[in-house]
C-alpha cells in the first residue's frame, strides 16, 4: 500500500465520529467493518488489536477538536446547553473539518454553517447566532494586527475631508440581543463555579438558564476592541456605529457623517459636538491608525479623482 | 559536539518551553533561564498579547522555534501562506534553528491537528526529505526533525523507526530533535529496546534533545507532557548525551502545568547528567 493511500484511509477513520460511549465506530462510512479496514494497514501487537491502535488516534482527534470549540464558544454552549452544544460541534466538524494549520481557526465557519442549520439552535436561534458572532469577533480582535496610532487632528489640518483607517483588530457588530452582558455573566458563572462546591455549581447552572431565558430582543451596537492587549466590549450609539462602518468601508469623513445621521433632523452645532466627542473618545482608545502607503482606499478624498 | 550545523553552531544548555501560565512570573521575576522554546503556531498571528509578550521575552532571552503543523510527511506541498507566516516569525525571533515533527497530519488541505505516524518506507522517506529541503530552502535556517510518540505501526514498514529517521535526515541533510521521552513511549507501545533507538541515530546530526513526562494506561503509554521525567527516560537522556556530547536540551510540560520553579528545576536536573558525563569521560 502506498503512502497516500495509507494517509487517506487513516484520516478517514480518525475523523469519523466516535460512538456515544466514545469508542471508534464498528463500521466505516461506507459500511465496511472497521476491524477489517484497520487490519489492512495497521499491525496489531500483543496488547492491542489494529482496531484499538487506530482508535487511540480517533479518540485523540475528537477530544482535541471538541475541546477547542468548547473553549472558544462557552457562550453558545451556555445558551443551548452542553449536550446540544456537543452534538452541534460534531455535526459542524463533520461538514466543516479544519482547513487551517491552527486550531485558532476551527470555528471560523461556525456562524456560516449554523445559518443553514438553525435546528441546532432552536428555540433561541437569534440569541445563539448573536453569541457565535460575538465569540468569533473576540478571537479576531485578540490577535488581529495593530497599526501605529493616528491622531485625527493631524490629518484634519492637511485635509478637510479625509478618510480615516480603523485599527484592523477592531470588530464592529450589531446584535438583536445584549449578548455582551450575557457573555460576561456566563464567564463570571464559569469562574465562580470553578471555585464552588457541586451544590453551589448546580445552583449556578440554574441561575444561568434563567438568565438566558430572560433575554429579550434588544438592538445593540458594539465595538470589540483592545486596551493593553485585553479585550473589551464597548457599546456605541446607532449613529456612531453607522459612522464607523462608513469609515471602515473607506468613505470620506463627510460621507460618513451624512450616512450616520441620514434621515435625522439635527442641528449643525449638535452634530459637530457629537462627532468631535466620538473622535476624542476613540482617539484616546487608539482606534485610528495610519493609512497603508499602498492602500488606494485611503488616499485623501480631496486628492482623488471622482 | 554541542554546536553543529544543525543547531546553527550554538551551545544553548538546558531550557524550558514558554507557556502562558508562566508569562507573568517570567516577565515580573526575570528568572535566569538559558533559553525558551516557543510553539511557532502560537505566535504566527498578526498582533495582540502573544506577540507583545514574545517581544518582551526576546529582549531578554534566547528563543528557539518548535512547530507542530508543518507535517513534513503529509502528501501536499508546503503551504506557501503557512511558510510566509513562519518566515515572518523566524525573522522576529532570530531562532538559530527550527524544529518540527517527523510525521504527517493533513491530506488535501484537511487537518487532523495530530502528529500521525509515518509508515517507515523508502517512498515515505524520499517524499518527506524532499519536503524538508523545500521548507529549509524557503526559511533559510537549519531544520531539525523530531521523532514522535506513536501508538500504531504499519504493515508496509520496511525498516525500524530509527532507520527511517536516519534515512530521512541523511536524504534531507537536516538535523534531529531527539525526543528521548518519545523514544521511551514508542518503545513500550511497540516492544523494542529504546537503547537500540538512541544508539542507532546519527549522533552528529542531533541538534537538540527533548525530555518530558507521560501517562501510563493499561495497554499503552500516552505522550501527555503532564508529569516529571521518569528515571528510564533520564537513563536514555544520559546515553544520548554520551553519544552526542552536551546538547541543547528542552523540557516539555504542556498540561497540568505546575509553577515555573517546578518546571525549571525539573529541566535543570539534566545538568547533573551532563556533569556526570564530563567526570566519566
Amino acid at each position: 500500500m502506498k503512502l497516500l493511500e495509507i494517509q487517506h484511509r487513516m484520516l478517514d477513520a480518525v475523523m469519523q465520529p466516535l460512538t456515544n460511549d466514545e469508542q471508534m465506530q464498528p463500521r466505516t462510512r461506507d459500511g465496511k467493518s472497521m476491524h477489517d479496514v484497520a487490519a489492512e494497514f495497521i499491525k496489531p501487537n500483543d496488547r492491542l488489536s489494529s482496531f484499538e491502535r487506530l482508535e487511540i488516534y480517533n479518540r485523540q482527534y475528537w477530544f482535541r477538536v471538541l475541546a477547542s470549540l468548547d473553549e472558544d464558544f462557552r457562550g453558545l454552549r451556555a445558551i443551548i446547553g452542553p449536550r446540544r452544544f456537543e452534538a452541534l460541534c460534531k455535526a459542524y466538524l463533520i461538514e466543516c473539518p479544519s482547513e487551517s494549520f491552527t486550531l485558532r481557526n476551527l470555528g471560523s465557519r461556525l456562524e456560516w454553517w449554523l445559518r443553514s442549520h438553525p435546528e441546532h439552535l432552536q428555540p433561541r436561534a437569534g440569541l445563539a447566532l448573536d453569541m457565535v458572532r460575538l465569540e468569533w469577533a473576540e478571537i479576531e480582535a485578540f490577535d488581529g494586527a495593530a497599526e501605529p496610532v493616528l491622531v485625527p487632528g493631524d490629518v484634519l489640518a492637511s485635509d478637510p475631508d479625509p478618510r480615516f483607517r480603523l485599527q484592523p483588530y477592531l470588530q464592529l457588530l450589531s446584535f438583536h440581543y445584549a449578548v455582551d452582558d450575557l457573555l460576561v455573566a456566563i464567564r463570571k458563572d464559569d469562574s465562580d463555579s470553578e471555585m464552588a462546591s457541586n451544590a453551589v455549581s448546580e445552583r449556578g447552572k440554574r441561575a444561568r438558564l434563567r438568565k438566558v431565558a430572560r433575554q429579550k430582543p434588544q438592538a445593540i451596537f458594539l465595538v470589540v476592541h483592545r486596551v493593553d492587549d485585553s479585550i473589551y466590549f464597548k457599546r456605541i450609539e446607532p449613529q456612531a456605529f453607522k459612522f464607523l462602518k462608513a469609515l471602515r468601508e473607506g468613505k470620506s469623513l463627510s460621507i460618513a457623517v451624512t450616512q450616520a445621521f441620514e434621515g435625522q433632523d439635527i442641528q449643525d452645532n449638535k452634530l459637530l459636538t457629537t462627532v468631535q466627542g466620538w473622535f476624542e473618545n476613540w482617539s484616546n482608545l487608539g482606534w485610528f491608525c495610519t493609512p497603508n502607503s499602498t492602500d488606494q482606499d485611503f488616499i485623501p478624498a480631496s486628492g482623488r479623482q471622482s | 559536539m554541542p554546536a553543529n550545523p544543525f543547531n546553527g553552531f550554538t551551545d544553548f544548555g538546558v531550557g524550558i518551553g514558554l507557556r502562558v501560565p508562566h508569562y507573568q512570573h517570567i516577565l515580573a521575576e526575570k528568572p535566569v533561564v538559558s533559553w525558551f522554546e516557543i510553539i511557532s503556531e502560537n505566535y504566527m498571528i498578526d498582533g495582540g498579547r502573544p506577540l507583545r509578550v514574545l517581544d518582551q521575552i526576546l529582549d531578554r532571552y534566547r528563543v528557539v522555534q518548535h512547530g507542530v503543523s508543518m507535517y513534513f510527511g503529509s502528501p501536499e506541498p508546503p503551504n506557501r501562506e503557512h511558510l510566509k507566516k513562519l518566515k515572518t516569525l523566524v525573522k522576529r525571533t532570530q531562532t538559530p534553528w527550527l524544529t518540527d515533527h517527523l510525521c504527517w497530519g493533513s491530506v488535501d488541505g484537511t487537518y487532523s491537528h495530530d502528529l500521525l505516524p509515518m509508515p517507515y518506507t523508502f517512498e515515505a522517506a524520499r517524499h518527506t526529505a524532499q519536503k524538508i529541503r523545500e521548507v529549509r530552502d524557503f526559511l533559510e535556517i537549519p531544520i531539525a526533525v523530531e521523532n514522535v510518540s506513536s501508538y500504531a505501526e504499519f504493515h508496509v514498514s520496511e525498516m525500524t523507526e530509527w532507520e527511517f529517521l536516519t534515512e530521512v535526515v541523511e536524504l534531507a541533510d537536516c538535523g534531529i530533535l531527539l525526543d528521548v521521552n518519545n523514544v521511551y513511549v514508542s518503545s513500550r507501545n511497540h516492544n523494542f529496546n529504546p537503547l537500540d533507538y538512541v544508539n542507532g541515530v546519527p549522533a552528529e546530526r542531533v541538534a537538540q534533545i527533548h525530555i518530558a513526562g507521560h501517562s501510563k494506561f493499561e495497554k499503552y503509554i500516552l505522550d501527555t507532557h503532564d508529569h516529571p521525567v521518569i528515571d528510564p527516560v533520564w537513563k536514555l537522556y544520559s546515553r544520548a548525551i554520551e553519544r552526542t556530547g552536551r546538547t541543547a536540551t528542552l523540557l516539555e510540560w504542556d498540561d497540568k502545568i505546575p509553577s515555573f520553579e517546578e518546571v525549571h528545576n525539573e529541566a535543570l536536573k539534566a545538568n547533573q547528567f551532563v556533569a556526570d558525563m564530563a567526570v566519566t569521560s
